[in-house]
C-alpha cells in the first residue's frame, strides 16, 4: 500500500549493495544490544566449540591469535534498518576452528553463546566455506566493547544479530534450537536479501 | 525470559489522532483491525511505501497501555530522519499506514511484580506505557521511574511521569530544587527493588551510562534488560 505523500529520501541511485529496506549508516555504526555491556578481560576469556564434534575444543585468547588471521572486508546490515559499507574485520576463520573440531556428519546447526547468556542460532552452513569469522579488530583497531570487544561472532551474510558479541561457545547440533531475538519473534536464518527480519518472513 | 509469539504480519493502520505535544515531536494515535494485543515495552514497525515501491520503515515503542482501544506512539522528530520527518509533519487522521507488531519479548513487564524503569529522553515512551498499564491493574506502586533528558521539553509525557511521581534528572537547566546535572547512583539507589529486574532505555550513551550507575550501585547485570535507540531516524 503506498502511503499518502511519502516520497522518500532516496538517493538518485541506490547503492546495489544494500539489501532491501536498508539504509546506508555511512560512518556511524548504531549500537544494539538488549543487556549491560560487560568488560571482558582477554586473559579470562575461553572460546568453546563442542556439541556433535568428535573432539571439542577450547582456545584462549593467545591460542586464536596463533592461528593464521584472516580478514573480512565487506558490508553489513543490521535488522533496524542500517547497513554498513564496505568495512573491515580481522581475526580467525571459523573454518579453521571447524576443521580442528571434526564436526560429525549429523551437524547441521549452531547455537552460538556468549559470555553474557545471548544465545543466536545459525546453520551450520552459514558458518563454514569462508563465511564466518572470530574477529578482534575493526578498521585494524582493536573492536570497541560497545560492538562486541574484545571479540566476537561475525556472519556478515545474514543480519548482524547472529554475529554474537563477546561469544564464548559454538555448539554444533543436529536440530535448530531457538536462540535470543530468535525466541522473541526475530528469523531463524535472518537473510537480509530476503528481508527475513521476523519469524514467518 | 518471557517467550512471545510472532507478531504475524503486516497490518493496515488507520490514524485516528494526531498531536504535537512539542515541535520535535508527534503523537499518533491508530487504529488497528484485529490487532495482537502487545505488553507493556513492545514496539512496532511503521512502513511507509512511495507511489514507486521505494520503503522506509522504523521501529518505534508503544505509549499506549493493552486496554486501550488505539495504539499510540509518541515520536521523535530527528532532522535528518527520513521517517520520524514524515510521521510529525505529513501524517492526517484518516491516513493509513502499514504496521507490523508488537515486536520484543525481552523489554517487557506484565504488570505482575516490582519493576525499575530508567529511561533517556524518547527512551522514556515504553516506561509510558508500562505506567499506564500499571494504573490498568491498580499496582501504581510495583513501579519506580527514573527519567533524563537535557531540558523537560525533550522528555516525552513529562506531567504524566511528574504525577506518577517519577525522578527528573535534567542535565541542561535547573528541575524544581534539583540543579542541572546527570543522574546519580545516589538518586537510583533509593528505586531499587532487590531481585526486581530494571528497565533502562534510551540512546546507546545513555543505556551505557545508565547500566554503569547500576552497576556501581550493585545491581547484577542478568537483572537489567536494555534498550537502545540507535540513530535510525
Amino acid at each position: 500500500m503506498a502511503t499518502r505523500g511519502f516520497v522518500g529520501r532516496r538517493p538518485a541511485q541506490r547503492d546495489p549493495r544494500l539489501p532491501p529496506g536498508q539504509y546506508d549508516t555511512g560512518d556511524d555504526w548504531p549500537v544494539l544490544t538488549a543487556e549491560v555491556t560487560p568488560r571482558l578481560d582477554p586473559d579470562r576469556w575461553t572460546l568453546t566449540v563442542d556439541g556433535l564434534v568428535g573432539n571439542e575444543h577450547t582456545w584462549s585468547w593467545a591460542d586464536l591469535h596463533a592461528l593464521p588471521q584472516s580478514e573480512y572486508r565487506g558490508d553489513i546490515h543490521c535488522v533496524t534498518t542500517w547497513s554498513k559499507l564496505d568495512t573491515r574485520f580481522g581475526g580467525v576463520s571459523v573454518d579453521l576452528l571447524l576443521e580442528a573440531v571434526e564436526p560429525k556428519p549429523e551437524a547441521a546447526f549452531v547455537l552460538a553463546t556468549s559470555t553474557t547468556g545471548y544465545t543466536t542460532n545459525l546453520p551450520l552452513a552459514e558458518i563454514t566455506d569462508g563465511k564466518a569469522w572470530i574477529v578482534w579488530t575493526h578498521e585494524g583497531r582493536p573492536l570497541p566493547r560497545e560492538h562486541g570487544g574484545p571479540v566476537r561472532l561475525l556472519v556478515p551474510r545474514l543480519y548482524f544479530w547472529k554475529s554474537a558479541k563477546w561469544v564464548t561457545r559454538l555448539t554444533l547440533m543436529e536440530h535448530d534450537k531457538q536462540g535470543f531475538w530468535e525466541r522473541n519473534g526475530y528469523h531463524d536464518l535472518g537473510d537480509p536479501w530476503l528481508e527475513q527480519r521476523y519469524q514467518g518472513d | 525470559m518471557t517467550e512471545r509469539a510472532p507478531a504475524g504480519g503486516w497490518r493496515t493502520a488507520v490514524v485516528r489522532e494526531v498531536a504535537h505535544p512539542t515541535p520535535r515531536s508527534v503523537v499518533l494515535r491508530l487504529e488497528v483491525p484485529d490487532r495482537v494485543d502487545h505488553l507493556p515495552g513492545q514496539h512496532y514497525v511503521i512502513r511507509l511505501t512511495a507511489d514507486d515501491g521505494y520503503r522506509a520503515q522504523r521501529s518505534y515503542s508503544l505509549a499506549s497501555p493493552p486496554s486501550d482501544p488505539l495504539l499510540e506512539f509518541w515520536i521523535e522528530r530527528l532532522d535528518d530522519g527520513e521517517v520520524s520527518t514524515f510521521l510529525a509533519d505529513g501524517v492526517e487522521p484518516g491516513d493509513e499506514l502499514d504496521v507490523r507488531g508488537p515486536i520484543g519479548g525481552w523489554f517487557v513487564w506484565d504488570g505482575a511484580g516490582p519493576a525499575c524503569g530508567v529511561a533517556g529522553g524518547s527512551g522514556a515512551v515504553p516506561l509510558v506505557s508500562m505506567l499506564r498499564h500499571a494504573r490498568d491493574v491498580g499496582r501504581t506502586d510495583l513501579l519506580r521511574l527514573a527519567v533524563s533528558a537535557r531540558t523537560l521539553a525533550d522528555l516525552p509525557y513529562p506531567d504524566e511521569l511528574a504525577a506518577a511521581g517519577a525522578l527528573f534528572a535534567v542535565t541542561r537547566e535547573p528541575h524544581g530544587e534539583r540543579p542541572a546535572g546527570r543522574l546519580t547512583a545516589a538518586e537510583l539507589t533509593p528505586l531499587l527493588v532487590p531481585d526486581a529486574p530494571v528497565y533502562v532505555c534510551g540512546s546507546a550513551a545513555f543505556a551505557e551510562g545508565a547500566s554503569d550507575l547500576l552497576m556501581a550501585a550493585g545491581v547484577p547485570a542478568e537483572r537489567v534488560r536494555v534498550e537502545r535507540f540507535g540513530p535510525s531516524g
